[in-house]
């Protein structure tokens, strides 16, 4: 910082008055108090290598998915028949070549686009929706929260996956079916989560100063309750994408999941499965991809809840 | 998933009798498992109306005449509003009747009878694993938290709830049956030992040995200890996690400070004193660990083509086999509440305070 000065100093002085922005103890607007939020938060993040390692991790799926057509040596669909199941390393077949002769490498590189909009889809739906039914519940209490909960309550009573498994067979495999059903598996924590933050909240002082300033129910919730929800909210949704991401795959292996000729890593394990005791690359390099991922997200979900939740959560 | 809710009924009972107290708490816990066994029902019945199979032309096939089509749609119940549906629905989950499969041409429950032993076998072999290994590992983290000891605890944890099960599933068979040959293959048993020993409990390792069958015993033990293993390991991630944080909880409590300053040797002070009050709630832990080790063996009991309910369900899935989709989901899930239930019971009978 020294350095930047001694060297220009009429270029440094903005620079280091951002810096003193970005640290304010007093911000002047809500803008730079988010701002200074974010910047302590993004300082926590690089300071815990594990949680900064995820995090890359999941810069990484971004920019494959991105930047696919670019990373990507072959097309992920072109069948080369005379060049099937080559080894690793040949050909100029990275990670090998499956049955159809494709190449595996470019097929995972596409792969992670499919990965990334299940992760997304879900992540705005399930989240959101869960939000609304523990803020409601939580806020309303009585008849509205028994209901609510009591529905909650079902859908934990059901085993993720054998209830997505049924979904999907009531509305046939594919790809949006199964976002669809993983969505409606995946809400009921959230509104727990939601409903228990809720209770804690609604009888504060703040709450109280903001209805008899005449706030209705929905302003309440909307604007004053959600933005305290969703720092649990969005470190457990860190934490539950891995095992989105496993039960999509999981989903994809039983050929529920996205269908062929998509290159879903899951679907493509299930391909490699015939193979597994003589090629054994079909199968394992789709499975170290979905690995890596997944644990990318446990990975930043573990750092994110340490820095964004002083307690320390137990679980 | 003890529920912590307190109603304001519970405060105004305070001064009455505690067997009154139980009274009611039996009764409000058996009433929220009723409803949501009801609404578990509920939402396969809805499954079963939103999916775009004909269930009279599966009955009755394709080129039936117009007149049977009729019948059987009659025969169905299918004329009848939707909550006379329902209520017939429910009416046949509680006597058991599940339909016919379509696959076996048997009754889906007499289907579900016969395969369940398999997956019990199974997620019963991975839960003693999964303690056995887990509790040890969480409460050696616990006490050197921070450490290197901690450390690769945490990370064998978070290898196990990174890796997808079918895929680690397949790498063991690769490893340990394809390159190495030190465990058994596929299925519960070398296909010229299957079917000798009569079937008592359909748990062939308990049946072996009730027939006193050493070499059918040891390849059945060759068989299941893979697939037991990689089970076993994700309850290991999640027991020895829970173990840690319950036990991190009470090494920070005063008594422990005072069994110390008392003199106690530290592996009493921590096997002892701690582990002895993290056991109650370790109990639910494991409860729910079971619960879910019979939904997680779905995916592996595929690959190691294990005949179970996972393999069942999917199999006729695979088939479009509704009746036995739905009713092995119905089972699941009840046998999903049932273990909860049975979690909360146990806490509560273990711990004083809870009663």
């Amino acid at each position: 910082m020294n350095l930047d000065t001694q060297q220009s100093p009429e270029t440094a002085a903005p620079k280091q008055s951002l810096k003193a922005w970005l640290n304010s103890d007093v911000p002047a607007s809500r803008f730079q108090a988010n701002m200074v939020q974010l910047y302590s938060g993004w300082l926590k993040l690089v300071a815990n290598p594990l949680a900064f390692l995820g995090f890359l991790i999941l810069v990484g799926l971004l920019a494959s998915a991105v930047f696919a057509p670019w990373l990507a040596t072959a097309d992920p669909v072109a069948q080369d028949l005379a060049a099937r199941l080559t080894p690793p390393g040949t050909d100029g077949f990275i990670l090998g070549s499956d049955e159809l002769g494709r190449d595996i490498y470019s097929r995972i590189i596409y792969g992670s686009r499919i990965t990334l909009l299940i992760v997304t889809l879900v992540a705005v739906t399930a989240p959101v929706f869960g939000l609304l039914v523990g803020t409601f519940a939580g806020y309303l209490g009585g008849w509205a929260d028994e209901v609510l909960m009591r529905v909650t309550d079902v859908f934990l009573a059901f085993p993720k996956l054998v209830l997505a498994l049924a979904f999907v067979a009531a509305l046939g495999a594919g790809i949006e079916n199964a976002i669809l059903a993983i969505s409606i598996t995946a809400w009921p924590p959230y509104a727990r989560i939601a409903r228990a933050e809720t209770l804690t909240i609604r009888n504060s002082d703040f709450i109280s100063a903001v209805r008899l300033q005449g706030a209705g129910t929905l302003h309440i919730i909307v604007r004053h309750i959600w933005p305290l929800c969703l720092s649990s909210i969005i470190v457990r949704m860190t934490l539950d994408m891995a095992g989105i991401i496993l039960t999509a795959a999981g989903l994809g292996f039983l050929g529920l999941g996205a269908q062929p000729p998509m290159p879903e890593w899951g679907a493509m394990i299930s391909a490699g499965r015939k193979f597994i005791l003589d090629q054994w690359w079909v199968a394992t390099m789709p499975g170290l991809a979905i690995f890596i991922v997944s644990l990318g997200f446990n990975l930043l979900g573990d750092g994110l809840r340490d820095i964004l939740d002083p307690k320390k959560s137990k679980s | 998933m003890t529920s912590v809710e307190s109603t304001p009924g519970e405060r105004r009972t305070k001064n009455a009798s505690p067997f009154f107290r139980g009274l009611k708490r039996l009764g409000a816990g058996l009433f929220s498992m009723v409803a949501t066994m009801f609404g578990l029902l509920l939402v396969t019945f809805l499954i079963a109306r939103v999916m775009p199979i004909d269930p009279v032309l599966a009955l009755v096939g394709e080129r039936a005449s117009q007149e049977v089509y009729d019948a059987a749609y009659k025969q169905l119940g299918l004329d009848q509003p939707l909550v006379v549906q329902f209520f017939y629905y429910v009416r046949d989950v509680v006597t058991g009747n599940f339909g016919t499969s379509v696959l076996t041409a048997r009754p889906v429950i007499e289907d579900i009878g016969r395969v369940f032993p398999a997956t019990l076998e199974l997620a019963t072999l991975a839960t003693i694993i999964g303690v056995v290994l887990g509790i040890p590992a969480g409460v050696v983290s616990a006490v050197y938290e921070g450490r290197w000891p901690d450390q690769i605890v945490r990370f064998i944890g978070l290898f196990g709830y990174s890796m997808p099960i079918f895929w680690i599933g397949l790498i063991g068979l690769l490893v340990f049956y394809g390159k190495l040959g030190w465990v058994g293959g596929p299925g519960r048993l070398d296909i010229y030992y299957e079917d000798i020993i009569p079937s008592v409990t359909g748990m062939i390792l308990i049946d072996s040995l009730i027939a006193r069958d050493w070499t059918i015993f040891w390849n059945a033990v060759s068989h299941i200890i893979l697939p037991a293993s990689i089970l076993g390991y994700y309850s290991l991630a999640y027991i020895s996690r829970m173990t840690r944080s319950f036990m991190l909880e009470q090494l920070s409590q005063e008594y422990i400070t005072t069994a110390r300053v008392k003199g106690l040797s530290e592996t009493k002070v921590i096997w002892r004193h701690a582990l002895g009050n993290v056991m109650i709630p370790l109990i639910t832990v494991i409860v729910l660990s079971y619960a879910n080790l019979l939904e997680g063996s779905v995916l592996t009991e595929v690959i190691f083509a294990w005949p179970g309910l996972g393999n069942y369900i999917t199999n006729a899935l695979l088939s479009a086999d509704m009746n036995a989709v739905l009713g092995g989901t119905v089972v699941v899930g009840l046998v999903f509440v049932g273990l909860n239930l049975l979690s909360d019971v146990l806490y509560k009978l273990v711990d004083p305070r809870a009663r």
